[in-house]
């Protein structure tokens, strides 16, 4: 079995609306020394076999085409195989 | 003209289109559901509003996979009119049939009221009944209709005409008091570089009847028909 995390973030350069409310409802809640906060979506999968590779291109462009948008957010891909051998 | 409004599941502006374009204008026009995969004799494709796949992920993103939008891409390489009002708008730019893409309202509220919107470019196939500069009185309902595009993007759309749509005040200014959901450049609705392609968040179809308040929305229609005419 394959898992696999994709964590979808917006780009720093887009405002996040969602982030910005959530870092004053953090600095009303008296943590001062808070910059910055942005909300994302972590995305968890699970794939039958162990062909990571062969797993990591196909979930490559499903993160690129359906699971992100390239023009306001980055993703970050990660697979791993919890139960080595066949 | 025949017209073909696509329904998504939880599209919920569907029946306001048709009967927009039934009843009021005359028009031939029938409901398509989203896994169809043929528009074969269609003029014209409609996107409507509403909350295709419950906005999962983002707005538009798994309608865009929709059995039938091969068709609608299909439909808008061949010249024919395609519209997409509020989800539809979404969709188009899911789709790459409109650049950029539409997040989170600036302001995380849900608007739904109706506001002044501003005819940018009058010379299109969907603005040809209006002037340019006009102000219009167009309902709005959205939660994500904060358009957003890099630089280049939003230059090349304003130096190729392809806003059509702006946010402005009474007076037609784009005042930041004015732009009711963060749009860059107050941007409210934009078409294709070749024209044929509209997606605008306000709601046309929800301003065709003087009885429901204002029927500004009615020469986005009429103007499509004329330019089909001409």
């Amino acid at each position: 079995m394959i898992r696999a995390q994709v964590i979808v973030r917006p780009r720093k350069s887009i405002f996040d609306p969602q982030g910005d409310a959530v870092c004053r409802a953090i600095q009303h809640l008296g943590v001062a020394s808070l910059k910055q906060a942005h909300v994302g979506k972590c995305i968890e999968l699970e794939l039958e076999g162990d062909d990571v590779e062969k797993a990591r291109a196909q979930l490559d462009t499903i993160c690129k085409d359906l699971l992100s948008n390239p023009v306001i957010e980055d993703y970050v891909l990660t697979l791993s195989t919890p139960a080595h051998g066949k | 003209m025949r017209w073909a409004v696509i329904q998504f599941p939880a599209s919920n502006c569907d029946q306001d289109a048709l009967h927009v374009l039934k009843e009021v204008l005359g028009q031939d026009a029938d409901y398509v559901w989203h896994k169809e995969t043929s528009l074969d004799g269609v003029d014209a494709v409609l996107l409507p509003g509403g909350f295709s796949y419950g906005d999962y992920l983002r707005c538009g993103a798994i309608a865009r996979f929709s059995p039938i939008m091969p068709a609608v891409k299909v439909a808008a390489a061949a010249g024919k009119t395609v519209l997409g009002i509020c989800n539809g708008f979404q969709i188009l730019c899911e789709s790459g049939l409109l650049p950029g893409v539409l997040v989170r309202n600036a302001s995380l509220h849900f608007r739904c009221e109706t506001l002044p919107v501003k005819v940018e470019n009058a010379t299109t196939r969907f603005t040809g009944e209006y002037k340019t500069g006009q102000v219009l009185r167009l309902p709005i309902a959205h939660g994500e209709g904060h358009y957003v595009a890099d630089d280049a993007t939003l230059d090349s759309l304003f130096a190729n005409k392809q806003v059509l749509f702006t946010y402005c005040n009474a007076d037609g200014k784009n005042t930041p008091e004015s732009n009711p959901n963060g749009s860059q450049r107050h941007i409210a609705g934009i078409c294709n570089r070749a024209g044929n392609v509209l997606g605008l968040m306000p709601h046309p179809e929800r301003a065709a009847e003087k009885i429901l308040g204002s029927d500004d929305g009615l020469g986005l229609f009429t103007s499509i028909l004329r330019s089909q005419k001409a």
